[in-house]
Formats: structure tokens, sequence, C-alpha cells
């Protein structure tokens, strides 16, 4: 199975999608394919019903949080300064994440092959969390895109019973995305040491000082 | 009556006692615990009652699927957040005089899971908890020993007098609030009432050298 074969298979069949392959560089070398959210159910259909081989199976759905993260790079360029060509270092910021991404692993039972794995997108990690839901295509979708709705946060369209999975209905938080704060019940650490030790005192600070204490949920 | 005297007579054939053993042997030998389990404990606790561990030798064999006609819940696991409401309802719902053995590191501290989001910092925060056992699991002899002990405590109770076991005595709670769900976390976090955080100095904690106190 060829990541490539079938990246040029879907966009003959799928016209006006937009596909990217992912490379890994770990030595699994598992790559996977950036699909965008508008074509994403008429590729999945494509993938199940159409494709060669047929993805028939999807065995698992899970989340990723990226979030933003600026990084400065040093580069060096030539300029011409005052007429004469120096060699002048630049700070160059580029940003990277800010986004939810929701992973599917795909496999073909007919043919005994896989994994696949494709990747979907959000437009950022606070408003534009909407992505399509494809349990209308696997069923085996369903429960993994509720925990990851639950835990991530992400809103899948068209999913028939989009409702939290682990956690209760009247929670707020997604708690594993990278900027969730877990409540502070750091009363008793018999044991505590480095992140927890932090916690810890910090509770008890916030105990000492009434301010403090309304601070603290 | 004296003890020596009591053991004297028995050997002639005169079993003499008092209605307080009498009470409580009956109570002790016959403790039916509530048949729920919340996670990997609660395999230990059925191997507990199988033939090999054998819980039924000390009378405790009738695992009753209805909190009224059990005497002793066996939180055998992890009580997640989630699930919390629904023991606390479950104690609320058993008839006095009602027992609990807290079985595990999960449901005596929150175990491995202590800092997660989502598992309570042990069910002693909202209900009383007669007997803890440690382990991950506790092997089957770890509940055995946990059900010896609580038969002597059974069986040391005075039914009279200001020491008497809460079932006794009139004014003493029988049902403890049950948290309700929130936006972040259960409300209330801990009954203040059962449960209050043990006294420790972290004051000292991290600042000294490792190998040296």
């Amino acid at each position: 199975m060829n990541l490539e074969e079938i990246k040029s298979q879907i966009e003959a069949n799928v016209p006006g999608c937009s596909l990217e392959i992912i490379p890994n560089a770990s030595p699994s070398g598992q790559h996977s394919l950036l699909v965008d959210p508008e074509h994403a159910l008429t590729v999945g259909s494509f993938l199940r019903d159409g494709a060669s081989p047929r993805f028939d199976y999807c065995s698992n759905v899970t989340g990723v949080d990226w979030p933003l993260k600026e990084t400065t790079a040093k580069q060096k360029t030539k300029k011409i300064v005052d007429g004469v060509e120096k060699e002048v270092e630049e700070a160059v910021k580029t940003s990277t994440g800010d986004y939810l991404e929701v992973v599917y692993h795909l496999f073909s039972l007919e043919d005994r092959q896989g994994p696949l794995v494709l990747r979907m997108r959000t437009g950022d990690r606070a408003e534009r969390v909407h992505l399509p839901s494809l349990t209308p295509v696997w069923r085996s979708a369903e429960f993994q895109e509720r925990e990851v709705y639950d835990l991530f946060g992400i809103v899948f369209d068209g999913h028939p019973d989009l409702r939290r999975l682990l956690m209760w209905e009247e929670f707020t938080d997604h708690p594993m995305r990278k900027d969730y704060v877990d409540p502070d019940d750091y009363e008793y650490e018999p044991t505590a040491h480095d992140e927890v030790l932090k916690r810890t005192q910090a509770h008890y600070a916030a105990q000492e000082t009434p301010s403090g204490a309304e601070e603290a949920r | 009556m004296d003890e020596q005297l009591k053991s004297e007579l028995r050997r002639q054939g005169v079993v003499a006692t008092s209605l307080q053993e009498l009470y409580n042997w009956g109570r002790k030998s016959s403790i039916w615990p509530l048949n729920f389990g919340l996670a990997c404990c609660a395999i230990e606790m059925i191997a507990t009652t199988m033939a090999r561990y054998d819980l039924a030798r000390f009378g405790a064999e009738v695992f009753r699927p209805s909190p009224r006609q059990a005497d002793l819940m066996i939180v055998a696991g992890t009580v997640t957040k989630k699930m919390a409401p629904q023991v606390v309802r479950l104690y609320n719902q058993m008839a006095e005089p009602k027992y609990v053995i807290s079985m595990g590191a999960c449901a005596i501290s929150g175990g491995p899971f202590k800092q997660g989001y989502n598992v309570l910092k042990g069910i002693d925060r909202y209900i009383p908890v007669d007997v803890f056992i440690p382990g991950c699991p506790p092997r089957p002899e770890a509940l055995l020993d946990a059900f010896l002990m609580l038969q002597r405590k059974i069986d040391e109770q005075q039914l009279t007098g200001p020491a008497r076991p809460r079932h006794l005595q009139a004014e003493q709670p029988s049902e403890f609030s049950v948290p309700q769900y929130s936006e972040h976390d259960l409300v209330p976090t801990r009954n203040d009432a059962v449960w209050h955080a043990p006294l420790v100095n972290i004051s000292n904690a991290g600042t000294n050298e490792s190998g040296r106190d």
C-alpha cells in the first residue's frame, strides 16, 4: 500500500479536494494524509467503497492538540548595505500549531492492508472547532468521536448523538487540551514532590490569603 | 461476667452469654456485602468469594444486588468523579448498621490516578470508612484480613453507653450529602463532616538533599 497511490486515487475521484502527505520522520515511517474538512465525507465514502484497497474498517479515532508555538530562528541573508554586500543575521519568526487535529486509523480487512492514517485540522482552538463527522461512513467512529469531543472539544457536524462520553454533561472543560487546568484539590499530598509539591504549596498559600482562596477553584 | 468463669462453665457444658455478645455475634457472622465493583479490585473481590479463598467461611457469601439488603459496601476499585455521587447514594440507601471497606489504593486515595482530573482522591471524602486495605490490587488474603478486622470491630461494639455505634445513636446521621456535578469538579469536593485533610508539614518537602534527612 502506497500512500502516494492512494492520494492520486482520491484526487482522481474526488474533484476539488486538497490532500497533503504529512511525513513521519520516525523509523516506523507511518506517513499520514491530511484531508480538507470540506471534502472529508466524500473522501471517506470513496475510501470505503471505491478505492483499491477498500478501507472498510476504522479502528481508531483520536485527537491531538497543537497549541500555538512561536519559534524565532536566526537566518543569515545577504543584503546590500551601503552598496556593499554583507551577510546580515535576521530573526525570523515562525508560528506553528494553534489548531486541533483528529486522527483516523483505517484498515482494509478485505485486502489485509493498513493502517491508512487520515488527519483533519480545525481552524483554531477556540471558535472554529467544527469538523465533519465520519460516523456516517464508519459506524465504529461514533463513540470515539464522542470521546474526542469530550476530551478535546472538537465538534463533529453530522454526528448522530454528540454528547460527552467520559465526563459528566455539566462539565465544561476539555481535559486533554494542553492548557487545561485541573481543579485545585491539593489539600492532602503526603508524598508531594516536583509539580505536585508546587501545586500543594500554592494551594496552602491560597488558603492563607482569603482573596487567593477565592481565585483558586 | 468474668472471662475465666465463663470458659470454666463452658467446659462443664453451660453456656453463659450476654445479649450484647449474642447480638454482635449474629451481626458479625452474617455480613452481606453489596454486589458491586468499580475496577480491577473487583476481580480480586470476586476471587475472594470463589472456592479457593471462600469468603462464605465467614458468613459473607451472600452478595446482595440491592443496597436495601446489604450491610457492607466494599468499594473495590477506582472511584471516578462521575461515579462518586452514585456510590454515595448507594451507601445512603443501605440500611443501618452499615459498614464500608475501602479496597485498594484508588479507593483510599486515588492511587496511581491521584493527580488525574477525573478520579476522586479517596471515597472517605464523602462517606465514613471502617477498614482500609492498601494494595494495587490487594490480594484476596488482604480482603479476608480486612473482613476479619471488621468482624472484630463489630464484636467489640457496645450496645449501651456513650461509645455505642452510630446506628444506635438517634442523633447521628445515617445518610451523607451526595456531591453534585458542576462545571469543573464535584461540589462540594469533600464532606467536611466526614473528612479532614490530615496534617502534613509540606514546608520541608523538596528542600532536603537526597539521602539526608
